[in-house]
């Protein structure tokens, strides 16, 4: 999901009033609010906001989801530190569904494409600001002393001739006081908080007891329980469908056929799937039923070698005549998010209106779809968001609210859907499959001077349902990170065919684009450093002199790493640099190949460069979290078709990388004052061509398709 | 009616002596922390203890817990290794989404009940039947081994 920075001042507003009991409220809009009418009234409009109770307490309202990333730490971080409050009397509260909490950089309240501390970083320290002005102000008025003469320390107001009065004490009068309407935001020089090693994560302690709730904890007087049956072919239709069996299972309420399949209702999961388990169905398998890998990767590689929209066109490519020329076409295959916690939804639709609880990254958008899917208006769906146990971009699709939703309308019950894992493995919204076909030029010096790339994928901007394909016929998804080839080669011509094999549903996967295409090219380019005979970091070092972002955090690995210095024997490296979501990556990957071929990765050394952060120890485990699930893609991740139907099922065989085969890893963060950047994602492209990288380098084999275990 | 003592509780549940213990915890007591990740013993994400040792709730049927005691995340602090394990958690910020977090604890106070100073080797095979999707493995071997440290001096 591609950041559309808008201006951030022009909408912005403050409010505060008064708590029940005596605190202060600070309600605000943020900057994305009134972008799109997502149909909240005007008065749970101004529901963005932090909270001060009258025992200092703290407790700032997140529209964001968390999902591991830990925003539900750093928008509090923000808040607390403009407001200079106590860390450790700060609390985070989800917040309920509301226009007034859409993603500045979205325009829709939505958790995705790491844009939460890049939309979040101004408006929620102004709002911190705002609340400590006013503290302030009222703290002079109290001490019928002047505002200068004052200053703020973790939760206390100090006047100057030592007098103190805390958060707390001081809300009350706060409240009455006027907003001011510009306050001044601390130079980041001054920061306390940000930017500083050692804030714990607010979700820890509830994550460590088994107390935080999920989706699937979700639990309603009256609910029930449905799994559904779901056609084994895409696009398919139950043609007939036998119940009787499935009834006769105790604790099975009712079968009903919706859009999505046969679903089986129950008073629990286990007789839900007893049910479904006992369902005889005749499926019509339509249009897909010769479905394969094969075919799907012949339909790529044809479109690859015929091309499509240019998406960028640089020097003249036709025209250059190098005095070496490399070839190679590249593939990777569908992938699926594999949340840990397999997807769900519960969804209870009433008289006055429908009501959800779910782990969703997509809060904004499911309100305008479950209005219609109900037939109510979008400010009669109220959306509980629950902890996300995982998200990677999966959890913005709507298909488990809208299978729940309808499932609730037709029963007139809470309905809890759930997909079991091989449901969830097989639901589609993929990762695109792509290939790629690339050529490479190099003068008689071994300088490049030509790169083309011709990309065919699947177009996620379409399958999105909410984007169109621009009119240049270019999926930015489809292209990211390989249209952006940040090397300085004179001729460079990239072009996008969409294929649409199946007519398969793919989605955003974590660092979308990026996760292939940063393999194709970060791969072809060490392909054109070995033709050159230049030693790949070398190689990217001398075609990187414009861009001194790549150049840094490429620089600072390869130092990190040691890069170029003796290895114990059978041990080699693979080095990548990838920009994606605002921040530069580069990481080296120590590698070694055993005889059949399998690669063991002992370290990954990354550095970052993500502007300045805002916990740097979060932006350290993101960056180690994305590194496990680019490992965990390269090694062993596909999706593949045989007869229509998906092959893998559950992690027997859509593996995950384990504790045994975890590499130690280091992260670096470049220095930075820029702008924060984005830190979920970034971390995922560059491991798969580095790992890539250094099995050439062990082996002298080149691996073009994904996964490298084949 | 078939009785099984949960964290020191002797409860009595209806449920048909197949289901899984995992849907039974979690469906007909409600306890929500032991977790569904794949159903098939591959995840470990429903790890919880029987007579103390540690098995995937999710296949484990509710007859082969009848009488016997069953300890959950819900309980595990209540345990010398448990709550050294919890504290050593919290104390490493161990967690991202969390929703592994309740069978990766399960697994690793059974490692410490019984293993007092874990190698590596010995974490890699007690710990690798648990997936984290997030992959937070470098920190919960970081918190393992600070669990055994801290079990020692106390
Ligand atoms: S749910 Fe039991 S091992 Fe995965
Ligand atoms: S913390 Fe998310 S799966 Fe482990």
């Amino acid at each position: 999901m591609r950041a559309r920075p808008m201006n951030a001042s022009r909408r912005e507003f403050l409010k505060t009033s008064a708590m029940a009991g005596g605190g202060l409220i600070v309600a605000f809009t943020l900057p994305g609010a009134s972008r799109l009418a997502q149909g909240a009234g005007k008065e749970a409009r101004m529901s963005a906001y932090l909270r001060i109770a009258p025992n200092s307490e703290i407790t700032v309202v997140c529209g964001l989801s968390e999902m591991g990333q830990g925003v539900h730490t750093a928008i509090p971080m923000l808040v607390a530190e403009e407001l200079d409050a106590d860390w450790s009397r700060v609390r985070v509260e989800q917040a309920g569904v509301d226009q007034a909490f859409a993603n500045p950089i979205f325009g829709m309240q939505a958790t995705g494409g790491s844009t939460s501390v890049r939309g979040h970083w101004e408006p929620m320290r102004k709002a911190g600001a705002t609340a400590r002005a006013m503290l302030v102000a009222a703290a002079a008025e109290t001490w019928k002393a002047d505002a200068a003469e004052c200053r703020t320390e973790r939760g206390m107001v100090i006047h100057k001739s030592g007098k103190k009065l805390s958060y707390g004490q001081l809300a009350e009068k706060a409240a009455k006081l006027t907003p001011p309407k510009d306050v001044k935001l601390k130079d980041p020089k001054q920061f306390n908080l940000l930017g500083k090693s050692g804030t714990k994560r607010l979700d820890t302690v509830a994550k460590s007891t088994g107390r935080a709730k999920f989706g699937l904890d979700v639990y309603l007087p009256g609910m029930l329980t449905a799994v559904i049956a779901y056609p084994p072919v895409p696009g398919g239709k139950a043609a007939s469908v036998n119940d009787a069996k499935a009834k006769a299972v105790p604790g099975v309420r009712q079968v009903v056929q919706i859009p999505s399949g046969v679903a089986v209702l129950a008073d629990g999961y286990w007789a839900a799937k007893l049910g479904r388990d006992a369902l005889e169905i005749q499926w019509d398998h339509g249009a897909n039923a010769s479905l394969s890998s094969e075919g799907i990767s012949k339909m790529l590689s044809a479109g690859a070698a015929a091309g499509g929209a240019v998406g960028r066109n640089e020097g003249d490519a036709k025209a250059a005549t190098p005095a070496k020329t490399i070839q190679a076409e590249y593939e990777a295959p569908y992938l699926s998010h594999s949340c840990m916690e397999p997807l769900n939804c519960t969804a209870w639709v009433k008289k006055d209106g429908v009501e959800i609880w779910a782990g969703t990254q997509s809060q904004g958008p499911a309100q305008g779809i479950l209005s219609q899917v109900a037939g109510v208006q979008p400010g009669q769906v109220k959306v509980n968001t629950m902890y996300l146990g995982g998200g990677f971009g999966r959890r913005f699709a709507p298909d488990p609210v809208i299978g729940a939703t309808v499932l609730s309308k037709i029963t007139g019950k809470p309905v809890k859907l759930v997909y079991s894992r091989e449901d969830d493995t097989r639901g589609y919204f993929y990762r695109p499959a792509s290939v790629t076909k690339m050529t490479g030029g190099l003068d008689a010096n071994g300088v490049a001077t030509l790169f083309t790339a011709n990309v065919a994928s699947p177009s996620i901007m379409e399958g999105s349902h909410f984007m169109k394909l621009p009119p240049d016929g270019v999926d930015e998804f489809g292209v990211e990170g390989i249209r952006d080839c940040p090397y300085d080669i004179p001729n460079l011509h990239i072009e996008y065919s969409r294929q649409e094999p199946g007519n398969l549903q793919v989605w955003f996967w974590r660092s979308v684009g990026h996760s292939q295409n940063s393999f194709f090219l970060e791969s072809f380019i060490d392909e054109m450093a070995h033709a050159a005979g230049k030693d790949p970091f070398e190689f990217r070092r001398s075609l990187l002199g414009k861009q001194p972002r790549y150049k840094g955090a490429l620089e600072l690995a390869a130092e990190k790493a040691d890069w170029g210095k003796p290895l114990p024997a059978g041990v080699h490296r693979g080095i990548a640099v990838v920009f994606s979501f605002g921040s530069w990556c580069a990481e080296v990957a120590e590698v070694s190949v055993v005889s059949d071929g399998t690669p063991r990765v002992h370290r990954v050394v990354a550095a970052v460069d993500c502007g300045m952060t805002v916990n740097p120890d979060i932006v350290k485990r993101q960056i180690e979290s994305a590194i496990v699930f680019g490992l965990t893609a390269a090694l062993y991740g596909k999706i593949t078709f045989k007869d229509g139907r998906v092959e893998q099922s559950n992690f027997h065989d859509y593996r995950m990388l384990r504790m045994n085969e975890m590499p130690k890893v280091e992260v670096h963060i470049v220095p930075s004052t820029e702008a924060p950047g984005g830190i979920g994602e970034p971390g995922t492209p560059p491991i798969a061509p580095a790992v890539a990288n250094a099995m050439f380098a062990a082996t002298g084999k080149r691996i073009r398709k994904l996964p490298l275990l084949g | 009616m078939i009785s099984l003592v949960v964290n020191g509780k002797t409860r009595e549940v209806g449920a048909a002596p197949g289901t899984p213990l995992l849907w039974v915890l979690r469906d007909s007591l409600r306890m929500t922390g032991t977790k569904f990740g794949c159903g098939i013993a591959q995840c470990g994400a429903c790890t919880v203890h029987l007579d103390g040792v540690p098995v995937r709730s999710c296949v484990t049927p509710l007859s082969a817990a009848a009488g016997k005691k069953v300890t959950t995340i819900e309980g595990i602090g209540a345990t010398r290794a448990g709550k050294a394990v919890q504290a050593a958690w919290m104390r490493n910020d161990v967690p991202q989404c969390g929703y592994c977090q309740s069978g990766q604890i399960m697994s690793a106070s059974a490692l410490l009940a019984k293993n007092r100073a874990p190698s590596d080797a010995d974490i890699d095979a007690a710990m690798s039947g648990n997936v984290c999707r997030c992959g937070t493995y470098n920190q919960i071997r970081t918190a393992i081994k600070d669990a055994a440290a801290s079990a020692k001096g106390a």
